[in-house]
């Protein structure tokens, strides 16, 4: 539908009419211009369903593979910090939008504020993911040649899990198979705080040119697309948090 | 929809503040929702020999698509887009779908009836 005005309103394309400086020249309208690269912007979004969506299955298949090496090994996962770091992430998709708000609606101090809250939201989700996966270091629960299957093969060894969950002992190939849980784990949550730092990084960068006033002139594209991004890492983790933590607790 | 309607549909449409607030204490509900689910021993469905489903995981992936269908429709203005953005999203969520449903068939039957 979009093709078609494109179509009729090119009468005259030799002429080089008036537009914004933000609008590219291939684009026969600012209007045109945006639907594209929210169209651009959403296309990319599905290749990383296709991503993350490659790691979610390996997760479905081994989690059904090695059953009961799934469901301890997500005993040793904290509730507690899983459900913060979800607040803080919803609150940190919440200013995100009003951070787009801000922008079509002009208000420059409110674009600042929203977008800096989003940012200490952001780095808080990583100060609490860098404080789960310092747990899982000082437990040895990092996959490789230092793991300690310990926590399995010896439940009562690990009192903190041992007196919420009171997990039967593991037969040590399947205390073994706890690695795989965790080799997920660590890859799954890993990728997702890799996108939490690209974010972190391009949200620094646009504060830098939200505070010479770049988008609140008008041109609100990069700010509704960096949007769709943070979103999007917001969904992912929706579901990392259902899958990792909680989906094993009986 | 007319055709009225949709040369108006591109239109940059501002959503409101309002719905953000409510969307934002939707997710913090449903949140609050699925980590209590998770506390509660929901049970199992023995649809046939050896085919058990637990409703433990069945009430977090639904809570989790709910909310995730909440940011997609409201955050990320899907409810508001062009016909080729909504388009787009459906197309994204029918392959994801397939992708895992072939899969997961594919693996669920190689050793049929042999457990």
């Amino acid at each position: 539908m979009s093709d078609s005005t494109a179509i009729s309103n090119s009468a005259a394309p030799e002429v080089h009419h008036e537009h914004p400086p933000y609008q590219r020249h291939h684009f026969e309208s600012v209007e045109q211009q945006a639907d594209t690269t929210n169209f651009a912007m959403w296309l990319f979004l599905l290749t990383e369903v296709m991503f993350f969506g490659g790691l979610f299955t390996a997760y479905l298949i081994m989690r059904n593979w090695y059953y009961p090496a799934f469901v301890e090994g997500s005993h040793q996962l904290s509730i507690f910090w899983g459900t913060a770091n979800t607040a803080v992430l919803i609150a940190s998709s919440f200013t995100m939008a009003m951070s787009v708000w801000s922008a079509e609606t002009r208000r420059k101090g409110a674009l600042l504020l929203c977008l800096g809250l989003t940012l200490v939201f952001g780095f808080t989700f990583l100060g609490i993911k860098g404080i789960e996966w310092h747990e899982k270091w000082e437990k040895h629960h990092i996959p490789g040649p230092s793991f300690s299957v310990q926590s399995f093969v010896n439940p009562a060894s690990d009192p903190e899990v041992y007196k919420e969950y009171h997990d039967q002992p593991l037969a040590p190939d399947m205390a073994q198979k706890t690695q795989e849980y965790f080799f997920l784990y660590f890859a799954m949550t890993g990728m997702h705080a890799l996108h939490m730092v690209i974010g972190v990084g391009i949200l620094i960068f646009m504060i830098f040119r939200a505070r010479g006033g770049a988008y609140t002139t008008g041109h609100v594209t990069f700010v509704e697309n960096f949007g769709l991004y943070w979103h999007f890492v917001d969904i992912i983790w929706i579901y990392l948090f259902a899958l990792l933590y909680l989906i094993s607790r009986h | 929809m007319s055709e009225q309607n949709q040369q108006h549909e591109h239109e940059h449409h501002i959503v409101s503040p309002g719905i953000y607030v409510v969307i934002l204490l939707a997710l913090l509900v449903g949140t609050a929702a699925t980590v209590a689910a998770s506390y509660i021993d929901l049970g199992e469905w023995h649809i046939a020999p050896g085919l058990t489903l637990f409703w433990n995981p069945v009430v977090a992936l639904a809570i989790a698509t709910t909310k995730a269908m909440l940011v997609v429709l409201f955050f990320m203005h899907a409810k508001y887009s062009t016909r080729l953005t909504k388009l787009t999203v459906a197309s994204g969520v029918f392959l994801f779908l397939v992708l895992i449903g072939m899969t997961m068939a594919d693996y669920f039957s190689r050793a049929w009836g042999r457990w």
